[in-house]
């Protein structure tokens, strides 16, 4: 191989490098960014308390990675960080979101997650399940009596899956960026 | 088995995590002990950028808000060259900077006043628990601040240290459903449990039926929940009414009413006195006593039958009637003008005079009758006339005379 060619290669090598640390970078902060959204921002502008970014993140990550491993790591650690900011008990959002990453995960195995109508019925789909399943669990594993409220639900699922469009669509240009 | 577990790789990965964390959740269960090394971890990358999100924010908007401050001042000194505006302006921008000073003047006096010690912290974010209300305030364990301490502010009470980290605590408000304190009514009293409901609403349970609570009747701390000291403002009592298991009282706690920035929390607790009720400025204004009722000793006590005013008008009417020979109830009314000018002694001196009397003689004194304003015939102080005692009364003491004009 000339001086040329090998001189090529590890240019090329070096941006890959650098390509992969800047995706593992976004891969922790968008995360963080998020949960530091959920414990911020509704203390200024209280109407956004219904915005369920953390679990839109790990949507969006399960759908692009296709990969369910990786889903399930990363909801349940997502998950995991959420019961740590509260006062419940570890592991009631852990395995709600591990739950949603493996089925967002499996679906975009399946299907064209690319298309914006699909992307936002799976988003009103998956924050449907998962405030339904927290509530199950709650009730089944903790035995408190809380209340569901379906009407209030589904509202709230029709504005995170008009917000996950836009916020998926920013997510798309980061990841091409890095 | 190796092959199987291949094959279903994904769904296994998936199993073990999910196992996992029931294992991790069914060990807090049992153990009622928290993983708290997690949360430690957790909290502490978390809340130190909070802390620098909320100072980068108070000082940008500090900035804008200077800077816009400054633009309306030049803007007035501009069109405005009468010292009039100007002063205007002046006394607005004082009174702006009054009102931002003021809650924190109000913590500062609340801390200084209140006998339990304290210590202020800012929010700096709030929790991710679904229904449920919890903020995280930039003090923590090494602030002194520990599980179970109280949160205060001078309006009342906000909540209860449920977390303490490093640097961070977390804060269970009043509203949220899990929260219970102890409280009592100022006015009557009443002791009960207060809870957490959604809305930024409370409600008090354990309170009977039978009890007496008033719609605005404040509420305070009892000091038997061990947590928040006797004597902190709760709230105002807004809907009172009768229920199935005892009384519904709702309330809106004070502490959460102008939205929370500092807050107080309470390191050494000191039981307080509940303060007792002010008084209402819409109590009745009570008149100065009539003047001739007001001194006279033991005589004026009103307390004694034939004392009152009516008694002493009924009296009199007695005698204007006893003067005329009429019987009150038969013929033709008395003449009420004529004057009778007697001297009867108070009705507690009269009193033994009368028990001596015959029955049918109650007044036992003399009476006159002048044609007169009858407002005056009580006086006792007009001039003794002739007067013709009355047919068949005796005279126990002195004579009973009548004059008829």
């Amino acid at each position: 191989m000339s001086e040329f060619g090998e001189r090529l290669l590890s240019d090329n090598a070096r941006k890959r490098t650098g390509a992969d640390r800047l995706r593992a970078l976004t891969f922790l902060l968008v995360p963080f960014a998020a949960i530091l959204f959920q414990v911020y921002v509704p203390r200024f502008f209280g109407f956004l308390a219904y915005l369920e970014l953390p679990l839109l993140v790990t949507i969006y990550f399960a759908l692009t990675r296709r990969q369910p491993i990786s889903g399930v790591l990363f909801g349940a650690a997502v998950g995991i960080v959420q019961d740590s900011l509260s006062q419940q008990l570890i592991g009631m959002y852990g395995i709600v979101k591990t739950l949603v990453g493996y089925f967002a995960a499996s679906v975009s195995m399946r299907f064209d997650v690319e298309n914006p109508v699909l992307i936002g019925l799976l988003s009103f789909f998956f924050y449907f399940f998962h405030q339904f399943f927290y509530w199950v669990l709650d009730r089944a594993l903790l035995g408190h009596n809380t209340v569901f409220d379906p009407q209030q639900t589904f509202i709230y699922g029709l504005l995170n899956a008009a917000v996950a469009l836009p916020l998926f669509h920013l997510l798309d240009k980061l990841k091409a960026r890095a | 088995m190796e092959s199987f577990l291949n094959r279903y790789r994904n769904l296994t990965v998936l199993l073990v995590v999910i196992a996992a964390q029931l294992l991790l959740l069914a060990y807090q269960v049992k153990t009622s002990q928290d993983v708290r090394l997690l949360r430690v971890w957790t909290v502490g990358t978390v809340t130190p950028v909070t802390r620098v999100l909320e100072l980068v924010r108070r000082n940008t908007f500090g900035l804008f808000e200077d800077y816009f401050v400054l633009l309306g001042v030049r803007e007035e000194n501009r069109h405005l060259h009468d010292e009039v505006g100007r002063l205007k302006m002046q006394n607005h921008f004082l009174t702006d900077e009054l009102g931002t000073a003021d809650r924190v003047r109000a913590l500062a006096a609340f801390q200084e006043r209140t006998p339990s010690k304290t210590i202020a912290a800012r929010i700096i974010g709030s929790g991710t628990a679904a229904n449920s209300a919890e903020v995280f305030v930039d003090r923590g364990n090494s602030s002194g601040v520990e599980k179970g301490m109280a949160v205060v502010t001078p309006d009342g009470i906000v909540g209860k240290v449920v977390e303490a980290y490093p640097m961070a605590s977390l804060v269970l408000l009043a509203t949220d459903p899990t929260f219970a304190a102890g409280v009592v009514s100022q006015k009557n009293r009443v002791h009960g449990e207060l809870r957490g409901i959604s809305h930024g609403n409370c409600r008090i349970e354990d309170v009977q039926n039978e009890q007496k609570v008033e719609v605005g009747e404040w509420f305070y701390t009892s000091g038997y929940d061990r947590v928040f000291p006797r004597g902190f403002p709760v709230g105002q009592a807004t809907v009172v009414r009768n229920g199935a298991e005892g009384k519904e009282i709702f309330l809106s706690p004070a502490g959460l009413q102008g939205g929370l920035d500092e807050v107080l929390i309470v390191l050494e607790g000191v039981h307080q006195l509940i303060p007792e009720q002010s008084a209402s400025p819409e109590m009745h204004m009570m008149a100065p006593p009539p003047p001739e009722a007001a001194p006279a000793g033991p005589s004026a006590d009103l307390t004694q039958p034939g004392n009152t005013d009516a008694d002493k008008l009924k009296s009199a009417y007695k005698r204007i009637g006893d003067a005329q020979g009429h019987v009150f109830g038969e013929g033709a009314p008395p003449n009420f003008n004529i004057k009778v000018n007697g001297n009867p002694p108070p009705a507690r001196a009269a009193k033994p005079e009368a028990e001596k009397a015959e029955p049918g003689d109650e007044e036992g004194g003399e009476v006159h009758l002048e044609q007169q304003d009858f407002s005056r015939q009580d006086s006792g102080a007009a001039p003794a006339r002739p007067a013709t005692t009355k047919p068949g009364a005796p005279k126990p003491q002195g004579d009973a005379t009548r004059e008829t004009q």
